[in-house]
C-alpha cells in the first residue's frame, strides 16, 4: 500500500511522503452567527487509511469533513492537506486542490437529472483541465470500476439508490484523487445497497485511495480499520489500528 | 510552510463553459421559454417598429422620387403679397432663369363657384376653387389624367373644365362628358386629374383654360401660383433668383416653396409616432430583462446543491460566476434570436401587406442582439455574483 502511495506521490516533494495526507492542528470552527461547532480538534490521517467518522447528529462530523475537504476554512487552527495549509491558499488554489486531490461523496448523490451516468461521472473531471473526449473515456472506465459498465447511458431516475451512489462514487474517483471524503454515503440507502457501497469503498481503499467516511451505522463503522468518535465538537475517541500501514 | 506553485486551477474551455451553461437551461425548458419570451417580445416589437418605419420611409422615398423633388412653387405671400399681384407673364419670366426646365401657372378666379347643376342654391358653398391654368401645367408638374384629357390647344366652341381628383368626387362626377354649373353657366368636364400629392391645391380645383377664364369668368390674368421644374443641381440658386424674376416690382410679395419638402415634413411628423412605439419596445425589453434576472435568482437559490457540488469538484468561484452569467446571457440571447426572427417576419408581413418594399436595417438587428446580450449580462450579474460567493459548505448544507 505504501508502495502505491510512493508512486502517486512522486510528483509531490519527495520529502512529503512522510507527512500525513490530512493534518488538523487545534482546529476550532465557528459558523457565522456564532455557533461554535468544533473546538480545538487535532487529527492526522495517513496515506492509505480508511477512517470512519462516527457520532450523534449535530456533533460536527460534516463540519469536520468540510474542513478536511477545504470546502470551508477553520476559524482557528491549521488544516493541512497533502502539505498545503488551507488557511493560506487563495480560492483558486483550493479549487485546484479539490479538483486534483480530493473526491467527495454525499448522502444525496447530487447527480444532475436528465444527464446520463457517463456524463455525470465525466463532470468529475470538468475542472481538471481534461479534454471532453478524455473525460468521457475515463468516466467510462470509472463506471466499470464501480460495477456499472452496463448503466453508462442510463439517466439517474432509471437507477436504484445504490446505483446512483455508485455513480456518484465513480464521479468522485474518476480523477483518481488521493483523498476520498464521504458524508453518510449509505444514509439514503437500504442495508443491502449500503453494504455494497461500503464494499466498493473498501476496494478503492485497497487500491490506494485514502478514505474518510462519515456514518451513522455502528455495524458498518465497526468493520472499518479506524473509528473517530465525534461528540459536541470534539474527538472523544480514536479507536485502534490507527496508522494502519506505516 | 511549503507552498506549491503547481496548485493552479485549470481553465474551462469556452466550449465547456457553453455546454455547462446550456445544460443548466436544458434542465428547465419551460422556464427558459417563458423567460426568454419577455426578451423576445421586446426585441420583436423594436425590430418591427424600426423595420416597418424603415419600409414606410423607403416606400415614401421611392414615391417622392417618382413625384420629383425638383419642383418649386412661387406663390403670392399671404402676409406681404396681398396688394401686389404677380405680373400676367410671370411664368414666361421665370422660364428665362437658368436651370428652369418648365414653368406653368394657375390663377385663382375669384367669386366663381362650381355646382353639380343649376338648381343648387348658391349659398351651398362646396369650397371648390376655380383656377385658370396655363396649358403646360400637366407637363411641368407631371400630372396624370384619371379620366378624359387635358385642354387641347384649339379653342373649344363651348366652355370646358378639367376637375381635380377631390373636386370631381365632391361634385359626383366620375367621367368626362358631364356638365357642371360653373360661374353661372354650363361647362363640359373634359377630364379629371389623378390626385397630385405635390400640389394638393389642384386636387380641390376646377381648372379652366386661361382664355376661357378671361373671356367667360372675368379672370384678371394675374397668376397666383407659378410652378417651376428645375435642374436639381441649381435648385438653391434658382430658389434665390425666383422672387425677383417672378415679380420684379415686388419681390418681397412672393414666397417660394418646395412641395416635396412639405410632403417630407408631413411624413416625418407622422413618423414621430414610431419613437413612442420604440420606447414601448424598449420598456418591454427591460421587463424581459427583469424576467431573466428573476429566473436567474431563482435558479441560484434552487441550485445551491449543484453549486456546492461543482465547488467540491474543483470549480473556482470565478468559474461559478461565469457559468451563471453565461447562462443568463444565453437565455437572453435565445429570446433575442427568437424576437429578431419574429420581428423580421412581422416587418415582412406588414410591408408586403402595405405594398411597401421591406427594409430591415442590419444595424437594427445587430443593435437588438447586442442589447439582448447586455440585458442578459446585466440581469445575470447579481445572481452570478451571489452564486460565486456562496460558501461551498453552505451550498451543500441542504440538498
Ligand atoms: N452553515 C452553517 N451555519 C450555521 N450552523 C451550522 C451550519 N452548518 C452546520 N451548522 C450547525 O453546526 C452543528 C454541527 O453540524 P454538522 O457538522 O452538520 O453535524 P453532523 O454532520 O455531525 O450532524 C449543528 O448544530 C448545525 O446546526
Ligand atoms: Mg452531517
Amino acid at each position: 500500500m505504501t508502495g502505491t502511495e510512493e508512486k502517486t506521490g512522486t510528483d509531490e516533494n519527495t520529502a512529503a511522503a512522510a507527512e500525513p495526507l490530512v493534518e488538523l492542528e487545534r482546529v476550532t470552527h465557528v459558523y457565522p452567527g456564532g455557533v461554535q461547532v468544533l473546538t480545538e480538534v487535532s487529527l492526522r490521517i495517513e496515506r492509505g487509511e480508511l477512517v470512519a467518522v462516527v457520532g450523534p447528529s449535530g456533533s460536527g462530523k460534516s463540519t469536520l469533513l468540510n474542513l478536511i475537504g477545504t470546502l470551508d476554512r477553520p476559524t482557528h487552527g491549521v488544516v493541512r492537506i497533502a502539505g498545503h495549509s488551507v488557511t493560506q491558499l487563495p480560492d483558486q488554489a483550493l479549487s485546484a486542490l479539490r479538483a486534483t486531490t480530493i473526491g467527495f461523496v454525499f448522502q444525496h448523490f447530487f447527480l444532475a437529472p436528465g444527464v446520463t451516468a457517463l456524463d455525470n461521472v465525466a463532470d468529475g473531471l470538468l475542472y481538471s483541465g481534461t479534454g471532453r473526449g478524455r473525460r468521457r473515456e475515463r468516466a467510462e472506465a470509472a463506471l466499470r470500476r464501480v460495477g456499472l459498465g452496463h448503466r453508462i447511458g442510463h439517466l439517474p431516475h432509471q437507477l436504484s439508490g445504490g446505483e446512483r451512489q455508485r455513480v456518484a462514487i465513480a464521479r468522485a474517483v474518476v480523477g483518481e484523487p488521493r483523498l476520498l471524503l464521504a458524508d453518510e454515503p449509505t444514509g439514503a440507502l437500504d442495508s443491502v445497497s449500503g453494504a455494497s457501497v461500503v464494499e466498493l469503498l473498501r476496494e478503492l481503499n485497497a487500491s490506494g485511495t485514502t478514505i474518510a467516511v462519515i456514518t451513522h451505522d455502528q455495524e458498518l463503522a465497526a468493520g472499518l480499520p479506524r473509528r473517530i468518535q465525534v461528540r459536541d465538537g470534539g474527538i472523544v475517541a480514536d479507536a485502534p489500528r490507527a496508522v494502519a500501514a506505516r | 510552510m511549503r507552498t506549491s506553485p503547481r496548485l493552479k486551477s485549470a481553465r474551462l474551455s469556452p466550449a465547456d463553459t457553453f455546454r455547462v451553461a446550456g445544460g443548466g437551461l436544458r434542465a428547465r425548458p419551460l422556464r427558459v421559454v417563458l423567460s426568454a419570451l419577455g426578451i423576445a417580445l421586446g426585441i420583436a416589437a423594436m425590430v418591427c417598429v424600426v423595420g416597418i418605419s424603415a419600409s414606410s420611409q423607403k416606400a415614401f422615398d421611392e414615391r417622392l422620387k417618382a413625384l420629383g423633388t425638383n419642383v418649386l412653387t412661387v406663390g403670392t405671400d399671404s402676409q406681404f403679397g396681398s396688394g401686389a399681384p404677380m405680373p400676367r407673364q410671370a411664368d414666361a419670366m421665370v422660364r428665362r432663369v437658368e436651370g428652369v426646365t418648365d414653368a406653368a401657372s394657375t390663377g385663382e378666379v375669384k367669386d366663381a363657384k362650381v355646382y353639380r347643376n343649376d338648381r343648387i342654391p348658391a349659398a351651398e358653398s362646396n369650397a371648390i376653387t376655380v383656377l385658370s391654368a396655363s396649358a403646360d401645367l400637366p407637363r411641368t408638374l407631371g400630372l396624370k389624367q384619371a379620366a378624359g384629357s387635358w385642354f387641347d390647344s384649339g379653342q373649344a366652341a363651348y366652355p370646358t373644365t378639367v376637375l381635380g381628383a377631390d373636386a370631381a368626387r365632391r361634385l359626383g362626377i366620375h367621367q368626362a362628358g358631364d356638365r357642371v354649373w360653373l360661374g353661372e353657366q354650363w361647362f363640359t368636364v373634359i377630364g379629371i386629374l389623378a390626385p397630385a400629392p405635390l400640389t394638393p391645391d389642384l386636387d380641390n380645383a376646377a381648372l379652366v383654360g386661361r382664355q376661357t377664364a378671361e373671356r367667360d369668368l372675368g379672370f384678371d390674368g394675374h397668376p397666383t401660383s407659378v410652378y417651376v421644374r428645375v435642374d436639381e443641381r441649381f435648385i438653391d440658386k434658382i430658389r434665390e433668383a425666383l422672387p425677383r424674376s417672378a415679380n420684379p416690382a415686388a419681390p418681397n410679395a412672393v414666397a417660394v416653396s418646395r412641395p416635396s419638402d412639405a410632403l417630407a415634413a408631413k411624413h416625418a411628423a407622422e413618423e414621430t409616432f414610431t419613437a413612442l412605439l420604440l420606447g414601448l419596445g424598449a420598456v418591454s425589453l427591460l421587463v424581459g430583462g427583469v424576467g431573466v434576472a428573476n429566473t436567474m435568482i431563482i435558479a441560484v437559490l434552487e441550485r445551491r446543491g449543484e453549486i456546492g457540488l461543482r465547488r467540491a469538484l474543483g470549480a473556482t468561484s470565478a468559474q461559478i460566476r461565469t457559468q451563471f452569467l453565461t447562462e443568463s446571457v444565453l437565455l437572453s440571447a435565445l429570446g433575442g434570436a427568437g424576437g429578431t426572427a419574429l420581428g423580421i417576419a412581422g416587418t415582412l408581413g406588414y410591408a408586403l401587406w402595405q405594398g411597401w418594399p421591406p427594409d430591415i436595417p442590419a444595424p437594427v438587428i445587430a443593435g437588438g442582439l447586442a442589447a439582448t446580450l447586455m440585458v442578459g449580462a446585466t440581469a445575470g450579474l447579481w445572481p452570478a455574483v451571489r452564486a460565486s460567493r456562496m460558501p461551498p459548505s453552505h451550498a451543500l448544507a441542504s440538498p
